[in-house]
């Protein structure tokens, strides 16, 4: 088949799967770092409120909630276009599973470095940004890291929603050119290559963590 | 109508209880998926785990790779993949064991890597202790590796088992129909997808909560010190 008329195509597409992608992991950080933290500090009302959520987004599948709110956001007089449904969603899933991440780690976060906190008499939110997260956010990096992949991964289910994105144009030329070999190995070879990107970007984002650059201990320190 | 059972949509709840007995059919459809699949992932993944301990760089690269590959990309691709390409060489197979076989190939990629890390968890003196005691490699693997791997194992592999679950009504775009793509086929005929896809995550919360706790009492149950074979 003849690619040159093709690949304009397929690179759009893979740019508004990466797109969605990165929107989704920015939006899902902020809400895996807001449940989380609520989890583990809300007191009793809140951290319930907060495990309802992730309990909700982790525990019906992706594909079913995409649907719904596809259908239910416009009873409700939202009507947002399908990419922006699509991109609160799977930023919502990812939210669900990251709140998790966040959970974890803060709570691995040994206890007499808390007592220590305490006894040198930092109030909650001291101990929380300036104790807990640092340490935490070093044990999180890896478990976000394939948080991020399986996001880009699920995020070929927005093509279901009619959604243009790399998954929806190769099925867009394959009914055009009927040669399903190619464009789907192309797409899964696409798909590889942006994981890939995505894996060495998060490296570099868990180096610059690890660095500690993120949470300044202190200004002389 | 469908499979018989006709449905009212006066009121949500008549909706609801009128669509409940198909969307049980649909249950069962997502379950057997699963479980096919789940199949597959167990075997294909000792498989690819093995493949990749073996001492010929040109076996465990390939299927490293390979690995990778199926980890990194899409289970919905890959399932558009084998569904309009393996017809191409004379593969043609029911569209439930193909969705099987593309959700058994992905989770294979995390199951190999679950068998992998539980073997290698296995501490390097319990190796060396049984090279002293004269052990052959199989007596090695069946009376010391396995039986303290599997306690590590189990656990894993139940979560990647609720995973799937939740990713079966990907299988609905090659029109196998388990649960949702029920819900969306009643949708289409009522005009009122809501409650068909409530109900549906409903179930699925459920299963999912259903099985995290089973999980749970298993993990418990395991015996920490292994789980001997004879």
């Amino acid at each position: 088949m003849d690619w040159s008329a093709y690949l304009p195509m397929i690179l759009q597409g893979a740019g508004v799967t990466m797109t969605i992608t990165l929107a989704s992991i920015v939006i899902g950080a902020a809400l895996a770092f807001f449940f989380g933290i609520l989890r583990v500090e809300g007191g009793p009302v809140l951290s319930k409120i907060a495990l309802c959520y992730t309990e909700v987004f982790r525990g019906t599948s992706l594909l079913v909630q995409l649907f719904w709110f596809y259908y239910a956001l416009p009873l409700v007089g939202l009507s947002f276009e399908p990419i922006t449904t699509g991109i609160l969603v799977l930023a919502a899933h990812a939210g669900g599973y990251g709140a998790e991440i966040v959970r974890g780690a803060l709570s691995s976060v040994s206890t007499q470095q808390l007592e220590a906190a305490r006894a040198l008499n930092f109030n909650r939110f001291q101990t929380l940004f300036r104790i807990s997260l640092p340490q935490a956010i070093v044990e999180m990096m890896p478990a976000f890291g394939n948080l991020a992949i399986e996001t880009l991964k699920l995020s070929s289910l927005v093509s279901l929603i009619s959604i243009a994105d790399l998954t929806f144009t190769a099925q867009s030329i394959r009914n055009l050119t009927l040669d399903s070999a190619s464009i789907y190995s192309v797409t899964l070879l696409c798909y590889f290559a942006m994981s890939l990107v995505l894996m060495v970007a998060i490296r570099m984002i868990e180096h610059v963590v690890r660095r500690g650059d993120v949470f300044p201990r202190s200004a002389h320190s | 109508m469908m499979y018989g059972y006709e449905w009212d949509t006066t009121t949500w709840l008549t909706y609801t209880i009128s669509i409940l007995p198909i969307i049980l059919i649909g249950l069962t459809v997502t379950l057997k998926a699963a479980a096919a699949g789940f199949a597959i992932a167990l075997v294909l993944g000792l498989v690819f785990a093995l493949l990749r301990r073996s001492q010929v760089k040109l076996i465990s690269w390939t299927t490293a790779f390979i690995v990778e590959f199926l980890r990194d990309t899409p289970l919905l691709v890959q399932l558009f993949f084998l569904y309009y390409v393996l017809p191409n060489f004379g593969i043609v197979m029911p569209a439930f064991l193909t969705g099987a076989l593309a959700l058994g190939l992905q989770y294979a990629a995390y199951t190999s890597e679950v068998y992998r890390g539980g073997i290698e968890a296995v501490h390097h003196g319990q190796w060396e202790a049984a090279t002293a005691l004269n052990l052959t490699r199989l007596q090695t693997y069946r009376d010391i590796v396995i039986p303290q791997a599997v306690p590590r194992i189990v656990p894993a592999m139940g979560n990647y088992l609720v995973a799937m679950i939740k990713e079966t009504p990907v299988l609905s775009v090659i029109t196998v129909l388990e649960m949702m793509g029920l819900a969306n086929m009643i949708g289409e005929r009522t005009f009122e997808y809501l409650v068909p896809l409530t109900l549906v995550g409903l179930i699925f919360l459920l299963l999912t909560l259903i099985c995290s706790a089973g999980l749970h009492r298993l993990q418990k149950a395991l015996p920490k010190a292994g789980i001997p074979l004879r």
